[in-house]
């Protein structure tokens, strides 16, 4: 794949504008799929997690997941929607061997939620609204593989092999309207924007939202138009951005690639493009007009969804907080300045945090934790930060250096082990003879035995030198093989040094 | 018992109960009935013996036992090829489809199984239930039993004509515009297409979602309600399927009672355009319902003039969707084009060479009338009609509890008649149509014979959304006065199954 020739990014901006839209598909983590009892779950065998229907056999007709039109009542609430109180579904016909019956059966003209808004912010503090225009409930296609040949796409290939068992998982797609005015912002609104949504469907629990597994997938549409132009430039959607970062850099990639052909006096042509994380640029797949006919019309083996206006009601009413307006409560509560707050949302870890000091910790060491030793360590390991240890485990650690058993040196020496499976903090610390010397009785030995040791040092405490305690506490430091606490040892060796 | 095969299905349950014969005799009596004739009959796609006949010593062990499943435990049924079955291969009556077995049943059948029948085959149906004639069907046409050389009408003539040709006592047939109740207009036979809901569609291979609705073909009124009554009810697989509890569709026939019945004959199917017999046999069926108690008023129903444009806009629509399934990957015939190919050169000429001129032909208007630009002057301006009919039939039926018409305008027609006309044969089902776009139940039961042809004329009954029961009754009521006046059944004036065994030779080539 030739490297396409991009703009600068800072100049691009002086020169269009850019204008944003997205696409998010949601998996909802129903036990079943969306028209069948085959159990929705990742993974398992090819083809087993299956009915007839999913298979788009002879004679097999759709029933709605129920749980699945309830999740997406709450999704629709959560992103300030209005709920249809009838909706339909419809047929979205085209010939793809991942489509078992060569229909997606989805909403067309009459989706469950519309007109909503979503509100993020931004790494400054900046609150930017996100108008959505729809949310509809589709079903999940397969999965193919592409045998032999070298691009690994159906061109080209020996043959393919496809499994169902993603086949008619239920999913929300959530459509945002035209996004105008993000500017140079544009790639970290992308990025904050799923954020938000992936905060969303996590509070709500309909959904793992696990990008690396396609629980939340992004198609992010791109245009630019010159600085002054009413009318919007051609767009492309961008498919296959995996992960928030991709979200980010996929789009500065675009807002690049298109505004290096334009300004060579090129035209985008409208199309589907894939991101390739490895090289971080995207490539042309499908041309798609406006004009791809999809001969939708009204799915006629399902029923309208019609919920009750006290369905949405109870569904209204227990929707969590918006992510927002949860931030703001947990600033104040925790009591952090500016920067430590949004050190924490900008490090994606604020559900760990809330996660740690509900589980006893103080918001502070939640933090220190989280954004200091943890975020290192995963720094390094290349991980996710919650992968390597659970709140729980964070909040056991701080409760051991709170009452006194560990340093934070010594926490820290726990922590580590913890990551590397060897038991809980508690149990590492039993197991490894991490403790604290505590015992004032073995502590006031080792004192003794260093002022004996160094008299001139004895001397300079006498005359009020207190400073000079320092060779003596750490020597005794040393000779508890680190396990003893510093501040304590000082009193220690100041007690002992008078009473001498 | 003599000649098992010439009983009604309500007969062979009373002499099952009676311990007059067995399950197993009735079963090998049809299978023997079937090798003998249906060569020339051609109703059945499929038989297969071994799995009726020990279907049949079960149901035998299960009566020994006293431990009977239902009052038909142990009756034979016939079934129309668009229903899976899993012991069986299903076609629909298409190429593409050849040899694929199913790995469920569809819920009639398996309602048909668990009340103990017996099923003895497939029968023949036009491709994908798209025709009048069963010429359509891939495996070659059906025969009328009372002329080889006419069609049996279609699309389910294989399940009128083995009933009619006493192959089966009865069967299960498909109607999205008259499927089941036109071929027993011309067989003589007796077809119900239930309300749109009242049974399953849970493996019933689709041709129209919105219009297709399983039901009974048999020789009797009695029959169709019985068979009815086992496949009826709500089904979760079908969410379309209605929640309600039926009254017993049998007691409707057994209890037939003209009294007070107000019979509306609807003025737009009432002598233009129909062939002089039909009309003979219908107008005199309606005297003989109002000399008995009904009172027969015309009713107008102006939308129904387009309900045949309206239906070969929606039925191609719902189709061209539901058939792209036969795709090739999953299951069906493959067909690779020399050299290989992609996966779409694959489905092309898979369905190029697995689909019949009628589907390709179906597929074609329907994928245009959906297409960007001409959805709202097709399909959705015939989803305006079908409002309409709908809301004309409400009207009607607000001041008659059943309507009537002639079941189709012509008798059987000679076999390759009509195969170049598709316009024609479509023009045919005027009478039967309107009641699939509505979703209300119709019967057609035999009317008797045209004097111009000596082919049978059916007449239709129709009655509103759930309340199939009116049919039973009125139709029960009809069949009695007729066959009384007859002498007999319909079926007994054809004087090719007088003398079983003797019936190939004595029809055959039509040499009546």
């Amino acid at each position: 794949m030739s490297k396409a020739k991009l703009m600068d990014f800072d100049k691009a901006l002086e020169i269009y504008e850019p204008v944003l839209g997205f696409e998010v598909h949601v998996e909802l983590n129903t036990k079943t799929k969306m028209f069948s009892s085959a159990p929705n779950e990742f993974g398992g065998d090819p083809n087993t997690h299956t009915t007839p229907v999913c298979l788009g056999l002879p004679g097999s007709l759709p029933v709605v997941n129920e749980q699945a039109v309830r999740y997406s009542i709450s999704l629709g609430l959560a992103l300030g929607c209005q709920i249809a109180p009838s909706s339909r579904f419809a047929r979205k016909n085209y010939f793809y061997p991942d489509l078992a019956k060569n229909y997606q059966i989805s909403q067309y003209d009459e989706p469950i939620a519309f007109e909503g808004s979503v509100e993020i912010e931004l790494a400054d503090g900046k609150l930017v609204t996100i108008p959505i225009e729809r949310a509809h409930m589709e079903e999940d296609a397969g999965k193919l593989t592409h045998v032999g040949g070298s691009t690994g796409r159906i061109q080209g290939a020996e043959y393919s092999l496809v499994d169902y068992n993603r086949a008619g998982v239920p999913l929300v797609e959530i459509v945002t309207k035209p996004i105008f005015g993000a500017e140079k912002d544009a790639p970290e609104l992308a990025k904050a924007y799923v954020s938000a949504i992936r905060d969303i469907v996590i509070g709500l629990g309909i959904s793992d939202a696990r990008m690396e597994r396609g629980n939340l997938r992004c198609d992010a549409n791109v245009s630019l138009r010159p600085r002054g132009q009413e009318k919007l430039g051609t767009r492309t959607e961008t498919k296959n951005v995996n992960s928030l970062r991709s979200v980010e850099r996929a789009v500065r990639y675009e807002i690049q690639r298109q505004a290096q052909i334009l300004s060579e006096g090129g035209t985008i042509t409208q199309e589907t493009r894939h991101w390739h994380e490895d090289t971080g640029t995207t490539s042309a797949g499908r041309p798609k007009s406006d004009a791809d006919d999809y001969r939708y019309f009204p799915e006629p083996d399902l029923l309208p969804v019609v919920p009750t206006p006290e369905l949405i009601e109870e569904l209204r009413a227990a929707l969590p907080e918006q992510p927002v307006e949860r931030r703001r409560r947990l600033k104040a509560e925790w009591g952090f300045t500016d920067l430590e707050f949004q050190d924490v949302v900008n490090s994606g870890l604020l559900n760990e945090l809330v996660a740690t000091v509900s589980a006893g910790a103080s918001p502070q060491a939640a933090r220190k934790w989280w954004t200091g030793e943890i975020a290192r360590l995963a720094n390094a390991a290349d991980v996710d930060p919650g992968s390597l240890v659970t709140p729980a485990q964070v909040a056991e650690v701080q409760a051991l250096v709170d009452e006194g058993t560990l340093t934070d040196r010594l926490a820290r020496q726990v922590l580590e082990a913890v990551i590397a499976g060897e038991g809980s903090p508690r149990d590492i610390v039993e197991k490894q003879g991490l403790a604290v010397v505590s015992d004032d009785g073995a502590l006031i030995a080792a004192i003794d035995e260093a002022l004996s040791a160094q008299p001139d040092v004895l001397e300079k405490i006498r005359e009020g030198k207190v400073q000079a305690a320092g060779a003596v506490i750490g020597a005794v430091m040393k000779a508890m093989a680190g396990k003893a606490d510093a501040a304590r040892v000082r009193e220690l060796v100041l007690e002992r040094a008078t009473a001498q | 018992m003599s000649e098992l095969t010439h009983h009604t299905a309500a007969e062979l349950a009373d002499a099952l109960a009676s311990g007059a014969t067995t399950s197993v005799a009735i079963t090998q009596a049809h299978l023997d009935r079937i090798a003998e004739i249906d060569a020339d009959v051609h109703a059945y796609l499929h038989v297969n013996a071994e799995v009726s006949l020990a279907a049949a010593q079960a149901s035998d062990e299960r009566r020994a036992a006293g431990k009977t499943l239902n009052a038909l435990d142990g009756v034979p049924v016939a079934i129309k090829d668009v229903l899976v079955t899993t012991d069986m291969p299903s076609t629909a009556g298409s190429k593409i489809l050849e040899g694929w077995m199913s790995p469920y049943d569809a819920t009639p059948v398996r309602k048909l199984r668990e009340a103990g029948l017996i099923p003895l085959g497939k029968t023949n149906m036009d491709e994908f239930a798209m025709g009048s004639s069963t010429e359509h069907s891939a495996y070659g046409p059906t025969r009328n039993p009372w002329d080889l050389t006419r069609i049996p009408g279609g699309s389910g003539g294989g399940s009128a004509a083995a009933v009619a040709a006493f192959e089966a006592p009865f069967a299960l047939g498909s109607d999205t515009g008259g499927s089941i109740r036109q071929p027993a207009h011309v067989t003589g036979t007796v077809g119900v297409k239930p309300t749109y809901g009242g049974v399953s569609r849970y493996g019933a291979i689709a041709l129209a979602s919105s219009l297709d609705q399983i039901g009974p073909c048999s020789r009797t009124v009695l029959d169709a309600a019985l068979l009815h009554d086992v496949i009826k009810g709500h089904d979760r697989h079908d969410s379309t399927s209605l929640t309600d509890n039926w009254p017993s569709f049998a007691d409707a026939a057994r209890h037939a009672n003209l009294t007070g019945v107000r019979i509306g004959v609807i003025k737009q199917l009432n002598g233009d355009g129909f062939q002089a017999g039909v009309m003979a046999r219908f107008r005199e069926s309606l005297d003989m319902l109002a000399a008995n108690g009904a009172e027969i008023v015309e009713v107008d129903l102006p939308a129904i003039e387009h309900a045949v444009a309206a239906y070969y806009l929606i039925l191609p629509a719902e189709a061209s969707s539901n058939l792209a399934k036969f795709d090739s990957v999953r299951f069906g015939m493959r067909v690779t084009p020399t050299g290989g190919g992609t996966v779409e050169q694959v489905m092309s000429a898979t369905r190029d060479a697995g689909f019949g001129a009628e589907v390709k032909r179906r597929i074609i208007l329907g994928t245009y009338a959906l297409s960007a630009g001409y959805y709202d002057a097709y399909y959705g301006s015939a989803q305006k009609v079908r409002t309409l009919v709908q809301q004309d039939f409400a009207n009607a039926f607000a001041g008659v509890d059943v309507l009537a018409s002639p079941t189709a305008p012509t008798t059987a027609w000679k076999l390759g008649e009509q195969l170049d006309d598709p316009l024609a044969m479509w023009r045919g089902d005027v009478a039967t149509i309107p009641a699939n776009l509505a979703g209300i139940p119709g019967i057609s039961i035999p009317a008797g014979l045209a004097e111009e042809d000596g082919m049978p004329v059916g007449i239709q009954f129709l009655a509103p959304a759930r309340e199939d029961a009116r049919l039973y009754n009125v139709a029960g009521a009809l069949e009695s006065l007729l066959t009384t006046t007859w002498g007999g059944s319909l079926l007994s004036q054809n004087r090719g199954l007088d003398t079983p065994g003797g019936y190939s030779t004595s029809v055959k080539g039509g040499a009546r």
